[in-house]
């Protein structure tokens, strides 16, 4: 029988980004863009409030532009199923700085908690590892979410995507800027790149 | 009197995606994503056998806009390559170009326009410039081989530069009938 998700995300995300130091973070719109947010502003954050199914694809592009900085793309559940045929692309691709957090609750949260299919027995983790990911893995507690904090800080072979099981909740939302071009600028300034 | 060796005129129209592979290797192009299509196989050689390009080969069109993206976050110039059909895959994520002033530089070619012989082609064909036009995109486009390696030079300088987002359409006239 499978296990009740009883970990809060908020709670999920500030543990696993307690630590991030100089990585770089594309969040997935929706929940993931909120939570990373409520974390606090950072300037390596790129928040997306569209692009449906992109978080981990941009995520790709900026880990092969910056080989030498960790990307992380947060994600929902979602927001990945709708991009599942990106795994494959990021397993070819194989980049050593790329790991694909999931912020898994099982449900579309920004439409009414309809289940979604990681709810009804999907295994993102399974569609990963045959997708060639270098590890996967899924967590539920919050020792465990800082045990994969840990792991994520070390270096890999190949992409990784971790699924982290949540409770189906909409805490407040916390919100970043909408202003697309703003948070690009501020991106790349902290990169060293000059704004257009 | 015949000659074994080709015309030079003929060799330098027919090998436009060595002029296209020069201009975007002269634009600093370093990334470059395509979903397979007969029309760019050259380019598709010509970039995967160049280690200073990352190339992906992606599972639908639009992953290439959002790598695109991603590429520009993190200081890199990227160009998508795909067919009129695959035009219709990416416009939800041209959202993301569009609002957030991405550079972008797509190479269409189309089908469905010129000696086709698959029907199901020709509706995207029709939709192709409208439904780039209506998301926002910059849509130009070339029916010869000169007139394309000065458009993508003017695009690519267009992108990069100037922040826009735009599609080059490669007639299906150019690329020649498919053989069967």
């Amino acid at each position: 029988m499978p296990m009740q998700a009883q970990l809060d995300r908020r709670a999920a995300v500030a543990t696993l980004l307690r630590s991030r130091k100089d990585t770089l973070i594309v969040s997935g719109l929706g929940s993931p863009t909120y939570d990373l947010h409520s974390v606090g502003e950072h300037d390596g954050n790129f928040y997306l409030w569209g692009a449906m199914g992109g978080a981990a694809l941009i995520g790709l592009g900026l880990a092969q532009a910056q080989p030498g900085k960790r990307v992380i793309a947060l994600t929902g559940d979602g927001e990945q199923l709708m991009g599942v045929g990106g795994l494959a692309t990021i397993g070819v691709a194989r980049p050593r700085n790329l790991d694909i957090v999931v912020i898994d609750n099982q449900h579309f949260g920004e439409t009414g908690m309809q289940a979604s299919h990681t709810g009804r027995g999907v295994d993102l983790t399974a569609i990963a590892a045959a997708c060639g990911f270098a590890a996967t893995g899924t967590v539920r507690t919050l020792e465990e979410v800082e045990r994969l904090a840990a792991q994520i800080a070390q270096p890999a072979d190949g992409p990784r995507l971790f699924v982290v099981k949540v409770l189906a909740e909409n805490p407040p939302r916390s919100l970043p800027s909408r202003d697309a071009v703003f948070i690009k600028n501020r991106f790349r300034a902290h990169l060293g790149f000059a704004a257009a | 009197m015949h000659s074994p060796k080709p015309n030079p005129e003929a060799r330098s129209s027919d090998d436009w995606p060595s002029e296209l592979y020069r201009i975007l290797k002269a634009a600093d192009v370093r990334q470059m994503s395509y979903v397979p299509d007969a029309g760019h196989s050259e380019l598709i050689r010509m970039f995967s056998a160049d280690r200073d390009v990352t190339t992906n080969v992606l599972t639908t069109e639009e992953e290439g806009i959002a790598i695109a993206a991603g590429a520009w976050l993190g200081g890199q110039r990227s160009v998508v390559l795909m067919q009129s059909s695959g035009v219709g895959n990416c416009i939800n994520m041209l959202s993301l170009s569009a609002i957030g002033r991405f550079p972008l530089l797509m190479l269409v070619t189309m089908r469905g326009e010129w000696a086709e012989f698959n029907p199901w082609q020709v509706p995207m064909s029709r939709a192709t410039q409208p439904s780039l036009e209506a998301i926002g995109m910059k849509v130009m486009r070339a029916e010869t081989a000169e007139d394309l390696v000065e458009t993508v030079e003017s695009a690519a300088a267009l992108a990069y530069d100037s922040d826009q987002q735009i599609a080059v359409l490669i007639g299906q006239r150019l690329i020649g009938k498919k053989k069967w």
